[in-house]
């Protein structure tokens, strides 16, 4: 007679991730980042008072991968989508995910002021330095020397002007409470993004103010790198342009070691 | 000299022909199904020392249009429909400043975020203005690489002449197809009428100043629309474009534009097979509307047969132009289709019929 | 006369450079072209089409309701195109990659082993080239000198690559001439 044995779940799919397939690119850092937003959201138990914002961009679709409430916003403008969701819903939880070229050229002004007035949201930040969606065109955030579809011959600063660090722009404004930047590019980076993802969701729980996390992504389609190359290229090149680490944390959470 | 005959993409056609037109000055966002024409732009702006600008957003590239063109540049910018919404204000203030430039539209499938399908679904926002205000754009609908070529050549013409702008209106299908194209030569930009109005800084003259606003209590406002409209009358007297082709004894005439009119096209020629007499008469001004051509066309056939990539816009333009004269069917896609031959011709044997099976008769 | 050619198959497999070697051997001819890609995400699903319209006369619709000549290069292809193939057409198929056959009788089917006879030519990436030179011989679109000069014209500062796909439409053209 053979022993019952109980089996304890270890690993699985987060409650807040649809059983969808995902169109993704293989090696694409929005996989990774979706799976750590979804992660975060079931330990806190959010995900039945969440309402999501997704961009226009390689993530247009995310709704049918989140499995929570979630709005179409028009090219850059989920910050302010997301304002005015926030304030018939202060009790509710509010996020965004955007990418480089929602957040940082065409919703450039939605963030700016939405960080400013320090809206209760959170934001995750997918920066892959590149357009991803549209097929490989200058992101502000392509780095120098970087080649893009509009940039032939690779980034030059006299004619396409330098990426932007729109993270530390956001930080010196007071909405903002917390921004950190984080990488997809191996365990150990993921696992920083994951605490920094969730200290950012608390900030708004804690009703403190703006908070934002961005994570370097890689984009092997555009970057016509294999997803390896791709990952190793964030961990190694685009870290010089966008360096890791906490750029503004006023919480005073303590971290626990 | 012409250029040889070459092949090419409609976006790339435009982004080659506004080169040889004279535009040194492009701003855009990307945004399918036209990106082709800015990464184009990008690398052939360096050959001719032009400059390229990806804007951050497409309400930033139609301001850079208006910037370019008030410093006297010959200037353009492009996008697709959700885009083209966004440029709607700047446009708005072009008109009212009287500045010239060249907006390109490959339209795509909508509202909203849509599909990035082919689609003519912008015709009101094109032809009606699309901003506030009373004021209208010119608006040329290509329906081959060529006509892209030759129309990007007209629409820069259009601007300096009467200082407006003017809107190529394309679709996707229009930005991906391949065609042989040969372009006008290069125009030498010491050729281009000088514009007076242009600022370059007071330095031996008074200082001037061009906006769009009239506050003053002596009706300015009232007086400089009075003058945009007289302009407006003079496009419309001037500038009406269109082809017709077999409408001589045809029992019906098909009027569509841009993709559709070379799909009817074919339709028309597979109908002849059957030996039914169809015409075509396809509008290459959207605004001014060829309405007086159209009005003595309905006056010598039974039938008029509009098919669009809309579900009814440039329809509304067919009846008035129209009227009783003759009987008016109407057939429309959604946007985000790309219909086949075969389908216009069943709509054009149903309303030869009258059986109402494809398409409907429009009640005047 | 007019004659439409829908190439198709997995993006990656050549399958819009195809389309280009014909237009552009085409044009060379004196002939009028039209070429119409798919286009932007309907590419992320990882198909890829194109169609070329040749006529002696001007062409009207770059889109049609029924081509002549259908390329399938891989298997989903000739399932989503077969069925709007003109009676007495003809198909293409890639029989590298799939041993399906098409079931209608009214239409002639070509077997183009392309990666073992780009193999033969000296590449294993020449199978688009071989297919494209097995296509014009057999329809007679065009001849092998003017498809060489379609491949040069479509590769324009590319020329490190002519002489290898030379060798594998010349495979293509000598394909069809023994008789497969
Ligand atoms: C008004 C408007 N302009 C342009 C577009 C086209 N467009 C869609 S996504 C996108 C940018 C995508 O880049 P990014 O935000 O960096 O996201 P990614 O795809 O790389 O994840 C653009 C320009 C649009 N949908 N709407
Ligand atoms: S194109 Fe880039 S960002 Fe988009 S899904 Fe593919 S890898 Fe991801």
């Amino acid at each position: 007679m053979s022993e019952q044995v109980e089996y304890i779940k270890v690993f699985g799919r987060p409650e807040s991730l649809k059983e969808t397939p995902t169109h993704y690119c293989p090696g694409c850092g929005h996989s990774v980042a979706h799976r750590l937003v979804a992660e975060c959201l079931d330990e806190l138990g959010l995900r039945g008072k969440t309402i999501g914002v997704p961009p226009v961009g390689c993530a247009v679709l995310a709704y049918n991968y989140f499995n929570f409430d979630m709005v179409e916003a028009p090219h850059g403008r989920a910050l302010a989508v997301a304002t005015g969701i926030k304030r018939v819903h202060p009790d509710k939880f509010v996020l965004t995910y955007q990418g480089d070229g929602d957040l940082a050229a065409i919703g450039t002004t939605e963030t700016i002021h939405a960080a400013n007035r320090g809206e209760r949201i959170s934001t995750i930040f997918i920066n892959n330095a590149i357009y991803g969606m549209t097929g490989g065109q200058m992101a502000p955030t392509t780095v120098l020397g970087q080649n893009a579809t509009t940039a032939p011959g690779g980034r030059d600063p006299r004619l396409h002007g330098r990426p932007i660090d729109i993270s530390r722009m956001l930080a010196v404004s007071d909405g903002v409470v917390y921004a950190e930047r984080c990488a997809i590019s191996s365990f150990k980076e993921i696992r920083k993004a994951k605490k920094a993802i969730k200290k950012a969701f608390r900030c708004q729980l804690d009703d403190l103010g703006f908070s934002l996390v961005e994570l370097l992504s890689p984009c092997p389609t555009n970057w016509k790198m294999t997803p390896k190359a791709a990952w190793d290229w964030v961990a190694k090149e685009m870290v010089k342009t966008y360096p890791l680490g906490v750029i503004k944390d006023l919480t005073g959470y303590e971290d626990k070691k | 000299m012409p250029s040889e005959k070459m092949l090419m993409n409609g976006s790339h056609t435009v982004g080659e022909a506004a080169v040889r037109a004279g535009c040194r000055y492009y701003f855009g966002y990307p945004i399918t199904p036209q990106n082709e024409l800015p990464e184009y732009l990008s690398a052939r702006m360096q050959d001719v020392g032009g400059t390229f600008i990806q804007g951050e957003s497409e309400i930033a590239s139609i301001n850079m249009v208006l910037g370019a063109s008030v410093a006297g540049g010959r200037a353009m910018t492009s996008s697709s429909s959700p885009g083209i919404s966004l440029k709607q204000e700047g446009i708005s203030y072009m008109a009212g400043m009287e500045l010239p430039g060249v907006i390109i539209n490959m339209m795509r499938g909508g509202p909203g975020l849509g599909n990035i399908a082919p689609s003519a679904a912008d015709y009101f926002q094109a032809t009606r203005g699309g901003g506030h205000g009373d004021y209208r754009t010119p608006v040329l609908a290509p329906a081959g690489c060529q006509e892209l070529a030759d129309l990007t050549f007209l629409a820069f013409d259009l601007a300096d002449k009467y200082r407006n702008p003017v809107m190529l209106l394309g679709d996707g299908l229009m930005g991906q197809v391949m065609e042989p194209v040969v372009f006008p030569d290069f125009i030498d930009l010491k050729d281009l009428p000088r514009k007076e109005w242009a600022l370059h800084g007071c330095e031996g003259r008074e200082a001037r100043a061009v906006y769009s606003m009239f506050l003053g209590q002596q009706g300015e406002l009232y007086y400089h629309n009075l003058h945009l409209q007289e302009k407006y009358d003079r496009i419309t007297a001037e500038e009406q474009r269109w082809e017709t082709k077999r409408t001589d004894d045809a029992e019906i005439v098909v009027v569509a534009y841009g993709t559709a009119a070379r799909i009817a096209d074919t339709a028309i020629e597979e109908l002849e097979a059957e030996g039914i007499r169809a015409g075509l008469f396809r509008p290459i001004t959207l605004w001014p509307f060829p309405l007086p051509a159209l009005r003595k066309l309905s006056q010598h056939v039974a039938k008029i047969a509009v098919f669009e990539l809309s579900l009814g816009q440039m329809v509304e333009d067919v009846v008035l132009s129209v009227g009783e004269r003759a009987e008016i069917y109407f057939h429309g896609l959604p946007g985000g289709i790309i219909p086949t031959p075969a389908q216009v011709a069943a709509f054009i044997r149903s309303a030869l019929k009258g059986d109402g099976t494809v398409g409907r008769r429009i009640d005047v | 006369m007019i004659i439409r050619t829908t190439f198709a198959g997995f993006g990656g497999q050549g399958v819009l450079l195809m389309g280009y070697v014909l237009s552009h051997g085409a044009m060379h001819k004196g002939l009028n072209i039209t070429y119409f890609p798919s286009y932007g995400a309907e590419m992320r699903g990882g198909t890829a089409n194109c169609t070329v319209t040749l006529s002696d006369k001007k062409i009207a619709s770059p889109v049609a309701s029924n081509p002549d000549i259908v390329v399938a290069m891989n298997y989903p292809s000739l399932v989503k195109f077969e069925p709007a193939i003109v009676e007495g057409g003809a198909v293409f198929l890639n029989t590298s990659l799939f041993s399906e056959k098409p079931s209608r009788t009214d239409i002639e089917i070509v077997s183009v082993p392309t990666l073992e006879l780009a193999k033969e030519a000296g590449s294993d990436r020449g199978g688009n080239m071989v297919m494209i030179g097995a296509v014009c011989a057999r329809t007679g679109m065009l001849s092998l000198e003017e498809t060489v000069k379609g491949m040069q014209a479509a590769l324009k500062g590319k020329e490190k690559f002519f002489e290898q796909n030379q060798k594998a439409i010349e495979k293509g053209f000598a394909f069809i001439a023994d008789g497969k």
